[in-house]
């Protein structure tokens, strides 16, 4: 067990002495405290150049010259940036001004005999979807206010006419959340979903190159005549392990501390989930759950995988297939983001090498019966039980393979090497 | 307090890396191990450190096997370098040191001692990447004395060295024999061998075709040469049944024959052809046998 302690200190303080160590860490606190205080950024920056409070004034050629007005009143009552003014030029040539850039668009008016409205509205920009929506509903009620003059109809009356029904949503699906539960859950999941697989990639690729390292060295023969090679690759897993909590728990306080100071909140859900009073508990447990059991699983395939090739330069090569493991956890969680009770969600978060990202989205977003989620994680507890267990075996061999190995081939070579 | 091998074979496959190999180390002895490139010695001491286990026969240090709970009481100097590239002298040895059962502040004294005896003080907070090849090869065999080991296996502890490195190295390890501990070490430079070994072994092929004492295998070696220095014409002598090969130089010629009898025959055949100035029946070189029983691609 000394032996144990030993190479589990060096693979952490080796590690967590490092220059890139120190100064990745110290960019990302600097970013998140970027990140937290962005709208407060902005808001100097905007002060400073004057630029984002201009305000648009549309220019409206009314040909009956009665809605004008009552569109001003009408969008003023409304909360629209946008004011209007009756023309004083041509159709013909506001046309040209628009065409030629100098106004950005007009809004040509009529009525017909019918007493229904007529809008045109000319414009450059094919992007612009808000303001002509926003006229659109400022004239419909003009419209309907026409018409209910012309019907001799009072405003109550109006009013009766437009009542809305009482309509409520209601799920008697056990798993489903409420709306408004799963709107502030989507969001910490997704933030979380990011953190386990940016950690997982990360770190456990962080121990294949190290396994790589040593064995390019030789320094590999060496620790394995004084400690066997299975000991020396759980240290090695758990010491970078724990470099990775330590780092993530660096950037968990930074970004709390980050979000306390600024005064500006982040705008919208995003500051209503990480005001933490919301935040729910077993959600962040579960997290934690799934992180360190999706690192342990990675990371012995990565130890695995490292122990395989005997230069670093390969040892991309040799981990793509986990990474693209990863990466399909990840596509699967993201698309059951929008939907969690999809069939290939259900049935994805219990295949182990998925179940990290996808099990815990789906416990992160439904209320799941409690063996759902216990049913995962004994699955991949069981998984990296054996993935320990067999990793040990081509260890083993591994750490002695030199030569040009860089498939997965060599893994039944390994064993062999291994056993005898 | 002996190492003792007993048939040992290791295959890999249906390739013998080792075959039926027997060798006994005694306390304070140290025990040569040639062999070609490739002929089985990395193997052999992968076996012994019980990082490879032997298909058959025994390996046993102190009648015990080896395991990792004798770790602490053996030294190991690997054929290529075996640092970290990017950690500091003084950290890398007091791990190293450390996964050998030492205690800190113990790793930390023996490191100065060695570091100070091998002239490389100056080096101590350098990362190992920067230092030469021969300053390198220091640092490793440090990391392989540094816990007083009983047992030594140093593969290839030479190459890369200049003379007076060479001669530091050695009577390091002289120490370390004159103490008491058993040494088993390979190397390609039969004169380190010779001048070192008591006994000594060569495995070619896995198979060990020479083993025992210096002394004995020499004696063993039937062919000897033959110098003569004369002033008068020695060509004749090359038809003297028994005479292998001829060297002719200024001053005579070394005759290499098949046996001491053969000697007898060149000294009349030389006296014939006129006085003699030099006569004299060398012992093979280790070298010369080498080359006899590995053959003359691999010398």
């Amino acid at each position: 067990m000394r032996e144990f302690w030993i190479i589990f200190k060096q693979a952490f303080t080796s590690k967590a002495k490092s220059k890139s160590f120190i100064i990745t860490t110290a960019l990302m606190i600097a970013g998140i405290f970027l990140l937290s205080n962005i709208s407060k950024i902005i808001d100097t920056v905007q002060n400073v150049t004057g630029a984002g409070d201009s305000q648009e004034v549309l220019q409206v050629v009314d040909e009956s010259g009665i809605i004008v007005d009552r569109l001003q009143a009408q969008l003023e009552a409304g909360e629209y940036d946008i004011s209007v003014k009756a023309a004083t030029e041509s159709e013909a040539v506001l046309d040209d001004k628009v065409s030629s850039g100098e106004i950005e668009s007009f809004l040509a008016l009529s009525v017909d005999e019918h007493g229904t409205i007529h809008a045109n509205y000319t414009t450059m920009s094919m992007i612009d979807f808000s303001i002509p929506r926003r006229i659109q509903e400022a004239l419909q009620s003009i419209q309907t206010e026409l018409k209910a003059e012309e019907l001799s109809l009072t405003g109550a009356q109006v009013q009766t006419l437009f009542t809305p029904i009482q309509f409520e949503q209601k799920n008697v699906s056990r798993s489903a959340k409420s709306e408004e539960e799963l709107g502030q859950a989507r969001v910490l999941v997704y933030v979380l979903m990011f953190v386990i697989y940016f950690a997982v990639i990360l770190y456990s690729s962080m121990i294949a190159m190290d396994v790589a390292n040593e064995k390019s060295s030789r320094v590999m023969e060496i620790l394995i005549s004084s400690v066997s090679p299975v000991k020396h690759m759980f240290a090695k897993v758990l010491g970078i392990g724990s470099l990775g909590i330590l780092q993530i728990i660096i950037y968990g306080v930074a970004g709390f501390i980050a979000l306390k100071t600024s005064s500006t909140g982040v705008p919208g859900e995003f500051s209503d989930f990480l005001s933490i009073q919301d935040v729910s508990i077993s959600t962040l447990v579960y997290a934690a759950v799934f992180f360190l059991l999706g690192y342990f699983l990675y990371a012995t395939l990565a130890a695995l995988l490292g122990s395989l090739v005997s230069r670093t330069e390969d040892v991309q090569q040799m981990i793509m297939p986990m990474s693209l493991l990863i990466v399909a956890a990840f596509l699967i969680a993201m698309t059951g983001l929008g939907n969690p009770e999809v069939g290939y969600v259900t049935y994805s978060s219990y295949f182990p090498f998925f179940a990290p990202l996808v099990m815990f989205l789906r416990v992160g977003m439904l209320d799941l019966p409690m063996w759902e989620p216990l049913l995962s994680i004994a699955i991949m507890l069981l998984t990296i039980f054996i993935l320990g267990w067999f990793g040990a075996r081509v260890y083993r061999g591994g750490v002695l393979m030199y030569g040009p190995s860089r498939s997965l081939k060599d893994i039944k070579k390994a064993i062999q090497l291994g056993k005898e | 307090m002996s190492l003792q091998l007993e048939n040992v074979t290791k295959r890999f496959g249906v390739f013998t890396a080792v075959d039926h190999l027997n060798l006994t180390v005694d306390k304070g002895s140290m025990y040569g191990f040639l062999g070609a490139n490739g002929a089985g010695k990395t193997t052999t001491f992968r076996m012994i450190l019980g990082l490879l286990n032997a298909n058959e026969g025994n390996i046993t240090w102190n009648d015990k096997t080896i395991s990792y709970a004798t770790s602490p009481e053996i030294g190991y100097l690997p054929e290529e370098r075996g640092l970290y590239p990017k950690m500091k002298v003084e950290d890398q040895l007091i791990f190293l040191g450390e996964l050998r059962g030492m205690k800190k502040a113990d790793a930390k004294k023996s490191i100065d001692y060695w570091l100070e005896r091998f002239e490389v003080s100056q080096n101590k907070n350098k990362k190992v990447e920067e230092l030469s090849k021969g300053n390198q090869q220091k640092i490793q065999v440090i990391a392989a004395l540094m816990h007083d080991p009983k047992l030594l296996i140093l593969d290839e502890p030479f190459s890369g060295l200049d003379p007076v490195n060479v001669e530091m190295l050695k009577k390091a390890i002289t120490d370390f024999r004159n103490n008491g501990a058993t040494i088993l070490f390979s190397s390609h430079r039969m004169d380190h061998v010779e001048e070192l070994c008591e006994k000594l072994s060569i495995i070619h092929h896995g198979k060990q075709i020479v083993s025992g004492s210096l002394r004995d295998v020499k004696r063993s070696f039937d062919r000897q040469n033959v110098r003569i220095r004369s002033d008068y014409d020695l060509t004749e002598l090359g038809s003297v049944p028994g005479v292998l090969s001829v060297a002719h130089s200024i001053e005579g010629a070394v005759f290499q024959i098949e046996d001491e009898k053969v000697a007898n025959d060149l000294l009349s055949a030389a006296l014939e052809a006129g006085p003699l100035r030099h006569f004299e029946i060398e012992e093979p070189s280790l070298q010369d046998i080498f080359i006899a029983k590995v053959g003359k691609e691999y010398a």
